[in-house]
């Protein structure tokens, strides 16, 4: 007979799902419409089987972190479960790196103490002290360099960036939390057109998925708009510019939406210049992070422009 | 065979909610009973709805559409709204050329949750 294994408990599943058994348990489990349909019960399986039926309508990054629906489980065999973000552990890191990337965002460089596993795009915490924490998301791409790279943007009075603006540099130790989010690029329909588009530092996990996607092999459409006031807040630009060469599926748009724009910059809003440009969306992938208004926009438009519900990614911050 | 079977099942209902969705939240009737949720949840809840629809499974009951929906009402919910969500569901099947037949079957489910969604 499998077991569930959750909270350190095991509990016998026999003919039962998931969700029936550890609740019967007195185990809480916020759930809904118990079909494997609405998600509310959604958690996370540590180690086991999961059958595929349990994982149905879930999006492909949400199956990639091993997220499933427990109401319409029945394993096979023993597994171990939890809810989603229990797993979020501490751990110690060390600076390596200071530099600002313009006038109001650090590049952080961190080396973690023990290896730590990540997708490029998730975010991590990044604790000022015990209690204060604020969550970055990481630029760096696993297999292509060893140190994770953080865009700390300066907010005023920011009680985390301020601190970190004013204190941190190379060599010092740091308290981060183990990666989440499920904005992040999953192999596989290498020949998907993929739209990004960030403000700010909403460039970081887009700088990280666009480089995992094109380590991957990813051949179709890779086209990333990036917004800013003005010509001072971009960065990461001449790396950019270098991608773009180096692979003629990239394509990078510094959007200015106020005042003149420069050769090599276009004019306006960076979701009106992306969606004129790609004004057709049905079947592709889209990445939005950064402003959250741009990105609750962004994610009505892109969809009323024939992407998928399911192929749309948001992380406003 | 069922009408969840004849439908085409859970492909159907994947097929169909990108295109019922973008119906609602583009009708003016309607729309701002949607704004400030969750975009990527509430289309999960949609999907639910039409799974329901189109005689799949699901537990929902009529208690559960009474407290889903009783936020709405204070908001003005009514059968106006409702008419439209009926009118998107019928048009979502008919572009996905479901035969008429299966189409009155489906509506007949949805038009069945009415007075529980309306609070009646």
């Amino acid at each position: 007979m499998p077991k569930v294994i959750y909270g350190g408990q095991s509990y016998e599943c026999g003919e039962q799902s998931v969700l029936v058994c550890l609740t019967a348990q007195g185990v809480h489990i916020p759930s809904s419409c118990h079909s494997g349909l609405c998600q509310t019960c959604m958690m996370q399986a540590v180690s086991g089987n999961i059958p595929e039926k349990a994982k149905a309508g879930l999006t492909d990054t949400l199956v990639a972190q091993n997220y499933f629906l427990p109401c319409v489980c029945y394993p096979q065999d023993d597994i171990e479960v939890e809810l989603p973000d229990a797993s979020m552990g501490k751990l110690a890191a060390q600076i390596t790196g200071v530099e600002y990337l313009n006038a109001d965002i650090l590049g952080i460089r961190i080396k973690p103490s023990h290896p730590f596993e990540y997708k490029a795009g998730q975010f991590i915490n990044f604790f000022k002290d015990e209690y204060t924490a604020r969550s970055y998301s990481l630029a760096s791409v696993p297999a292509l360099e060893d140190e994770l790279f953080l865009n700390v943007r300066k907010v005023p009075n920011g009680q985390v960036s301020g601190w970190i603006f004013d204190n941190i540099k190379a060599g010092d130790t740091v308290t981060i939390s183990e990666a989440v989010g499920d904005c992040f690029y999953v192999p596989g329909k290498p020949e998907q057109n993929i739209l990004l588009i960030g403000t700010g530092s909403g460039l970081a996990p887009l700088y990280g998925i666009i480089r995992d996607a094109l380590r991957n092999g990813h051949t179709g459409k890779i086209s990333l708009y990036h917004g800013s006031y003005n010509i001072d807040g971009f960065y990461l630009v001449e790396e950019l510019r270098k991608l773009a060469q180096a692979h003629s599926n990239f394509s990078y748009v510094p959007c200015v939406s106020e005042g003149e724009a420069p050769q090599g910059y276009a004019p306006g809003m960076v979701l009106d210049v992306a969606l004129k440009d790609n004004p057709e969306l049905s079947g592709w992938r889209v990445f939005l992070c950064g402003h959250p208004e741009m990105v609750k926009s962004a994610q009505q438009k892109t969809f009323f422009a024939g992407a998928s519900m399911r192929d749309i990614f948001a992380d406003p911050f | 065979m069922s009408l969840y079977t004849e439908i085409g099942g859970e492909p159907a209902v994947n097929a169909a909610v990108d295109i019922f969705y973008r119906k609602v939240l583009q009708d003016d009737r309607i729309k701002h009973f949607f704004d400030g949720v969750d975009m990527s949840k509430q289309a999960s809840k949609q999907k639910a709805f039409l799974t329901m629809a189109f005689g799949g499974p699901h537990n929902y009951t009529g208690e559960d559409m009474r407290k889903g929906h009783a936020a709405l009402v204070t908001r003005g919910l009514n059968d106006s709204h409702f008419d439209a969500i009926m009118e998107h569901l019928g048009a979502t099947l008919t572009e996905l050329k479901v035969p008429g037949n299966l189409i009155a079957q489906a509506a007949a489910i949805a038009e069945s949750t009415r007075k529980d969604v309306l609070g009646k």
